[in-house]
């Protein structure tokens, strides 16, 4: 936007701009909010300044050298960008992935969701003010990372996954340590949830603010665990199931207004707490259910998939990631396009942010998980 | 302080003329020692500060600069003056400049009738309680000031509400503050003290119910006085990137840097002074305590130890708790400490009529009410160690950490951490 | 003496040191100005509209409330420091002070003077 901001005539509102260079906006986001001082009439986005033109680079990468630029869609769900790209081109091209890459993409997926909300809960009670969650869960997003580098050699864009399967196999020696990374983590959610979910202060904060109706989820498209903090019961691993989940025993947490009404923020925080515990269980079944084989099915160099199209999701911690890939029989693909969750979790603000406080405004953000790469690719 | 002159002066033997100078000299010498005790409290709370919040988010802190990082703050101080020194074109010169300079002196003045000892004392003002609210009154108008002369919207909101802030929050504190006045009869710091003793039933802490909840009122207002989370909302950094002091750096910020840590440890020592019995040692009555200067000295060590516990649980506070709204914040003072405060006020005042002051039932009210304070704090300490091992880990209060030497599992560890690194790129690459 | 010069000598020492620190950072830190640095920080925009609006008329209220009982709080500190002296006349009077304020302070409750702030 590169309209001149003025206040209305009669100078009521105060048209601040929370902008590009704030400490409180996931990635480099902008806010234009209209206020009288405190309580907001409304807050207008202004996405685009992290775009980078992603969908436009896949037309001109193979299909195989994309995936690193599948990373940087979204950097802290890195495994389920990389796998909904995997998957896509694995329906256009009618590949069979071994189970042993199923079992170890689902494995290293649930294990990014542990990560991502880490971040995701940690940014939330910093945006509020308590700031030693964010470190405590850093630490523990700290052996997250170290098992990732042993892994692929990276510690946050892995481009683990390729067509076909995965690239690296686990020794066993990282699947122990994988085991004594769940028996260390599991009580340390526990004590996050002691520590700071039912803290007063943060009750205070989060119940009843914002509160996003199951008709208002669905009809801005949100999804993932802010859909699911509305009340309305969809995920996409137990709904359109793919790859080993059906193997998968889990919950699904839904938002109960626990502390409020369903779908305040409060739900939209003790969601991902709850979603951090099933990661852990789904986790253990991988560990004890992973068959012998291969890790990867033989995909020619340079993939050439039939003239076609094809929509693939999968769920990641934002929610459903969706590719739409068209391909026209050359190796390199026609269209990419992303679906992301923090794009439409970006366009219900400016609907609920009439007659919130500057202060919610911000734990509106935080509670809905906007990423702004995923958002502007 | 005069007792201190007369005595010199007829040690040296002198008269008249020299004897003004001397007290002159004196008081002088006495006004610039407490600004550099109160300038260098301030600097060590702010290292004190990062420690404990290391230490809290299970990191190390400060400590390369001088042993243990004692010398952190002169550090800061130092690159703080050696910055640019920016007034934006847009702001309001005078004002601009003037407002860090209103928040040190409001502050430090304040530092004047603070008890250290019972000589120690720079001036025992007979307003002394009065005198120390009121100058720190300043600090509103500096706080204001700096967020309108900054021109910028960010700035104003901030500085308006940190002034609603500390100005509302001022009525429970000063509340709070009369109760205690009522029970010793002066507003003279030193009065106060030496009508408590220093056993704990002897504090005004324990004296009856009521002051035991006027401490709390007290520390509550003055922690939101302060801008401290979970009050710190006009300097909140995720929503109004710093609020008032968002335009200021270099030495001007140090100015409400500093005055803002004064302020802590000042806060602390007026809770010292009028809950917690101040210099008193348990046992040795303050005639006793007037003639030895050893006893002073445990009286100061006593006092400062008291007021540091208070500015850790500040600190504390800071690290554990998310921050209150705006209007939260204004309800909880308006609706809860406000009334509270002034039933509070007029049940001691009620206690007082009824009871006479010495009486059997009176001390029995001290005992009870200190045995209810301990209650209530062994209670705390049992909870605290039971959340340690209910997650399985242990107490550690290595406050002297060092940081960790490689306790994860080098197999998986890619790096190890801290001064073993040289070590190891020269065993791989060498 | 009553001990007030101290008070003074600090408040004058404090003024002087301060001033003094940041003559300082004027003399050792860098001058460097550009259009940029000069402009108020609006998180990297150029700022939209000046910074001399109105702003809300709460904070006046709150500002009355404030100085209501800031008011109060002047005749209860002679009050509290002669309680001993005044007895129970005094105490019933002050009672009264106090009830008449609190009733105003339960008026602006409930006509909602403390919504919001």
């Amino acid at each position: 936007m590169t309209e001149v901001l003025q206040s209305t005539p009669d100078r009521e509102e105060l048209i601040l701009n929370m902008g590009p260079h704030h400490p409180s906006t996931h990635g480099v986001l902008r806010f234009i909010v209209h206020t009288d001082g405190e309580i907001m009439r409304k807050a207008v986005p202004d996405v685009g300044y992290l775009h980078r033109g992603l969908e436009k680079i896949a037309e001109l990468q193979t299909y195989p050298g994309y995936m690193p630029f599948t990373d940087r869609i979204n950097y802290l769900e890195v495994m389920f960008t990389n796998m909904a790209y995997a998957t896509a081109v694995e329906k256009l091209l009618g590949t069979e992935v071994p189970p042993r890459a199923e079992v170890l993409r689902v494995l290293v997926c649930e294990l990014n969701r542990i990560a991502s909300h880490q971040i995701t809960l940690g940014c939330i009670t910093m945006d509020l003010g308590a700031f030693t969650p964010f470190v405590h869960l850093l630490r523990e997003r700290e052996r997250i990372n170290d098992l990732m580098e042993a892994l692929c050699g990276n510690r946050l864009t892995f481009n683990y996954m390729r067509i076909g399967g995965v690239s690296q196999d686990v020794p066993d020696e990282w699947l122990k340590q994988l085991e004594a990374f769940l028996d260390h983590f599991e009580p340390v959610i526990d004590e996050f949830d002691s520590l700071i979910s039912y803290n007063e202060i943060l009750i205070k904060r989060m119940g009843e603010v914002a509160v996003i109706c199951a008709e208002d989820a669905v009809g801005f498209g949100l999804v993932g665990p802010n859909l699911r903090a509305s009340g309305v019961d969809w995920d996409v691993r137990r709904d359109l199931p793919y790859g080993a989940y059906p193997q998968m025993d889990f919950q699904v947490p839904v938002g109960m207004g626990e502390k409020g009404t369903v779908g305040d923020c409060f739900d939209r925080f003790i969601i991902r707490v709850e979603e951090m515990r099933q990661s852990c269980k789904i986790l253990r079944q991988c560990l004890a259910n992973l068959p012998e084989g291969d890790i990867k099915a033989k995909v020619p160099k340079m993939p050439r998939p039939p003239k076609g199209e094809v929509y693939s999701c999968v769920e990641g911690a934002r929610g459903e990631l969706g590719v739409y890939l068209i391909s026209d029989g050359t190796p390199k693909p026609y269209r990419l396009k992303w679906r992301t969750g923090s794009f439409a979790g970006l366009s219900i603000i400016e609907h609920i942010s009439r007659g919130l406080m500057i202060a919610d405004l911000v734990a509106v953000i935080a509670t809905l998980d906007v990423i702004a790469p995923e958002m502007d690719r | 302080m005069e007792t201190l002159s007369n005595y010199i002066a007829d040690y040296l033997e002198l008269s008249g003329l020299a004897r003004e100078i001397l007290y002159a000299v004196l008081i002088v010498a006495v006004a610039a020692g407490v600004f550099m005790v109160a300038l260098t409290i301030s600097g060590l709370l702010t290292l004190a500060e990062r420690r404990v919040a290391g230490r809290i988010q299970s990191r190390v802190g400060p400590n390369r600069v001088g042993p243990l990082g004692l010398l952190q703050w002169l550090a800061d101080g130092l690159k703080l003056i050696m910055k640019e020194d920016l007034v934006p074109a847009a702001a309001d010169g005078p004002l601009f400049r003037l407002a860090p300079y209103l928040v040190i002196v409001g502050v430090f003045a304040a530092f004047v009738s603070v008890p250290f000892g019972q000589l120690l004392i720079a001036a025992d003002l007979n307003v002394g309680v009065i005198y120390l609210l009121a100058i720190t009154s300043l600090v509103t108008v500096g706080v204001l000031m700096s967020g309108w002369a900054s021109n910028n919207k960010w700035s104003l909101l901030g500085g308006i509400r940190a002034a609603a802030q500390i100005v509302s929050y001022e009525v429970p504190a000063v509340l709070a503050v009369l109760s205690v006045v009522l029970l010793s009869g002066t507003l003279s710091m030193q009065g106060i003290i030496a009508a408590q003793g220093g056993w704990p039933w002897h504090w005004y802490l324990f004296h009856n119910p009521f002051t035991f909840l006027a401490f709390f009122l007290y520390f509550t207002a003055a922690v939101a006085e302060g801008n401290r989370t979970p009050f710190d909302l006009p300097e909140a950094e995720s929503e109004l990137v710093s609020g008032y002091n968002t335009e200021y750096s270099g030495m001007r910020f140090a100015g409400f840097f500093l005055g803002e840590f004064a302020n802590i440890y000042l806060m602390s020592a007026i809770a010292t002074t009028l809950f917690f019995g101040g210099w008193q040692i348990p046992g040795v009555t303050p005639e006793q305590q007037a003639t030895s200067w050893g006893l002073q000295l445990v009286g100061l060590l006593i006092f400062v130890a008291k007021a540091s516990i208070g500015c850790f649980v500040v600190i504390w506070l800071r690290w554990t708790f998310p921050r209150l709204r705006v209007d939260q914040l204004m309800s909880v003072c308006y609706r809860y400490l406000v009334p509270l405060s002034l039933l509070c006020l007029a049940a001691n005042a009620v206690y007082m009529l009824l009871i006479p002051a010495g009486s059997m039932i009176d001390r029995i009210i001290h005992y009870g009410t200190a045995a209810f304070g301990g209650l209530v704090g062994l209670i705390f300490l049992w909870r605290v160690f039971h959340h340690i091992r209910s997650v399985g880990d242990r107490l550690d209060l290595n406050v002297l950490a060092r940081g960790q030497k490689g306790r994860f599992d080098p197999r998986i560890q890619a790096r190890r951490y801290g001064k073993f690194r040289k070590k190891r790129y020269s065993k791989e690459t060498g | 003496m009553l001990g007030y010069e101290a008070v003074i000598l600090l408040l004058a020492i404090a003024g002087t040191i301060a001033v003094v620190f940041v003559g300082l950072s004027r003399f050792l830190g860098p001058r460097n100005l550009n259009e940029e640095k000069t402009t108020p920080y609006e998180c990297g925009v150029p700022p939209s509209g000046t910074a001399r609006e109105r702003f809300p008329v709460r904070y006046y209220i709150v500002a009355m409330l404030f100085i209501i009982f800031d008011i109060e709080v002047v005749f209860l500190y002679p009050w509290a420091r002669l309680f001993r002296e005044l007895g129970m006349v005094g105490f019933v009077e002050m009672i009264l002070f106090m009830l008449v304020l609190l009733v105003g302070l339960v008026y602006a409750w409930r006509k909602g003077a403390l919504e919001w702030e």
